[in-house]
């Protein structure tokens, strides 16, 4: 078995019992970097001293003894996690030329974990986009197909991992670019609950939706790695005050007796065939292995996108408006006064999808139209809430698809920003909730990996865990990769 | 809704974004099927809802002691910035 069919958990533990250093598996990922990242554009910045240098102080610390799980695993950060020191674009030209003063709090407690950084991944611009079509970079290529879109907006993230130039990856996710990108590339995508991680120096774009989760080979890596970064921060005083649990020791929790709700909202028009029948199969799994399956209606959830594309957009017309080209990020060249500093700098540093996003922030809390648009939305937000209350009053977790059909190809939506922003309907609606989520791979369609969607409870992160780890225990779809990459 | 050339340009000047000629006809386009698209939210019943405030119950905002935590990191934030002078950001001039 080489290097990368390990799984960041059996790294970990191969480094523990000796059987390799940190130095060699770094170098092992550093190689796959530079032979496969030209085609795939995964990474906007490889920082192979950096991971180096990582690597050897991982090795002086398990040569005596210490270090955890997680101690000199290699990982790659979503540009859009302040690295002190190293270029953190966002995948916007506005930030091309951003080199943070500090780390986030995620970056800051990896490392502290021992972890290794082989680099910063490419994302939709401001992770604003579904296909990772709007980076400044360029788009990034999934892997199981290299015409087709590896999903976004963490489609860099996605990309490293599922053709192993990476053991894991960190994310955010707003209205699914976790999740989404997750099931696009056949991984493990983990968006724990709104609050659960610190969202210090992770670059803000909708405050009531954003949050930091994981992109992994397995329930079990992404337990290693949500357990490191879990838990309150004094600088985020959304990062809520409660315990972390063990995520890890969690896995093995039986989950025999599950009573799991179907729901009918996501079996709808729209729902590719092959991957409605995959899903559903998955679900008859659990139900053979015991589970109680009934199926819910939560008839205010078709409502997600659209109330998603007034909040999220209201937010982020405000969150972007501290991009001036006065104190940091690009700045235009010759402006005539200070107005049109701010509009040539933000006209040439954002693209097409980022400014329609702000426009449409900006026009629905405008004067005369905040009760129409932006309340309304927050209103509906709420029946959707209530929707899942009432779920989960019946049933442990819900479970449907990821997506409505696996990866497209590359350019085929970009025409058409609501065709686009349909890819998430089954994915806002836990953001909105402020729920977590997991997608985890359940099977293949043409060759193209399809996601089975687990959305729990706030909070329910160990049972979400555990579930993803049962169905990995008993199937292998999170262990193919591409054949490209094998 | 379809919002007008006119109407666009007026929240591009709010937004305070420069939209070339050349671009302005797809924000025209793409911004009016938006709005037509979020429109089928006013289908929704919700009188007497409360609109959402924040995504999990009973969650108090912390405050934190007021005391000096950082420590000055003026050079370190500056170098970032595209002018300055004697620690100030440069901007074009505002009072003539």
């Amino acid at each position: 078995m080489s290097l990368h069919h390990a799984t960041a958990a059996e790294i970990g533990r191969g480094l523990h019992s000796r059987k390799y250093s940190s130095v060699e598996v770094t170098s092992h990922f550093l190689d796959r970097i530079e032979k496969s990242n030209p085609l795939l554009n995964a990474f906007v910045t490889v920082t192979r001293e950096r991971a180096l240098d990582d690597a050897r102080r991982a090795d002086a610390r398990l040569a005596k003894g210490e270090g955890g799980p997680l101690t000199g695993v290699p990982l790659v950060h979503k540009d859009i996690f302040c690295t002190a020191g190293i270029l953190t674009s966002c995948g916007s030209r506005m930030l091309s030329n951003f080199v943070s003063p500090y780390d986030a709090t995620v970056v800051e407690r990896l490392d502290a974990a021992g972890m290794v950084l082989l680099g910063k991944t490419n994302m939709d611009e401001f992770a604003m986009g579904s296909s990772n079509e709007t980076s400044y970079f360029g788009p990034v290529k999934n892997p199981w197909d290299t015409s087709r879109v590896p999903g976004g907006s963490s489609g860099g993230s996605a990309a490293a991992v599922a053709a192993r130039l990476a053991p894991v990856a960190t994310g955010t996710d707003t209205g699914g670019s976790i999740r989404q990108p997750g099931a696009l590339t056949g991984l493990t995508g983990f968006k724990p609950t709104y609050g659960r991680v610190s969202r210090y120096g992770m670059i803000a774009f909708a405050s009531s939706l954003d949050q930091a989760g994981v992109l992994a080979q397995s329930a079990e890596d992404a337990a290693l790695v949500l357990g490191a970064i879990a838990g309150h921060d004094p600088r985020d005083s959304t990062s809520v005050d409660a315990p972390v649990p063990d995520y890890a020791a969690g896995l093995a929790r039986p989950v025999r007796g599950l009573r799991i709700g179907i729901i009918r909202e996501f079996f709808g028009e729209g729902l590719e065939a092959g991957t409605g029948a995959a899903v559903r199969a998955a679900i008859d799994s659990f139900r053979a292995e015991g589970a109680k399956v009934v199926e819910l209606s939560l008839p205010n959830l078709p409502l997600s996108v659209p109330t998603y594309y007034v909040v999220a957009p209201a937010e982020c017309s405000s969150n972007l408006s501290r991009y001036d080209g006065v104190r940091f990020g690009h700045r235009s060249r010759d402006p005539r006064d200070l107005i049109d500093l701010y509009k040539s700098t933000r006209g040439e540093g954002f693209g097409a999808e980022v400014k329609r996003r702000i426009m449409t922030g900006t026009y629905v809390l405008s004067a005369g139209y905040y009760d129409a648009y932006y309340l309304k939305a927050q209103k509906v937000r709420s029946l959707i809430n209530a929707d899942f209350r009432r779920a989960f009053e019946q049933v442990d977790v819900l479970m449907g698809p990821t997506t409505p059909t696996p990866a497209f190809a590359i350019g085929a939506k970009t025409d058409d920003p609501i065709t686009m922003y349909l890819n998430d309907i089954y994915t806002i609606g836990a953001n909105l909730a402020g729920l977590p989520a997991v997608s985890v791979p359940c099977g293949l369609v043409d060759g193209l990996p399809v996601g089975l969607q687990v959305i729990g409870p706030h909070f329910s992160e160990e049972r979400l865990l555990a579930v993803a780890h049962a169905w990995q225990r008993a199937t292998d779809w999170h262990r193919r990769l591409p054949a490209a990459y094998a | 809704m379809t919002l007008t050339r006119r109407d666009v340009e007026n929240i591009a000047h709010l937004a305070r974004l420069e939209i070339t000629e050349a671009e302005m006809p797809a924000y025209v386009g793409s911004l009016s099927a938006i709005l037509a698209f979020v429109e089928q939210l006013s289908g929704a019943a919700t009188e007497d809802v409360v609109p959402m405030a924040h995504p999990l119950e009973g969650q108090v905002q912390r405050l934190r002691v007021d005391a000096v935590t950082e420590s000055d990191h003026r050079d370190a934030y500056q170098a970032n910035a595209a002018a300055v002078e004697a620690g100030l950001y440069l901007v074009p001039k505002v009072i003539e």
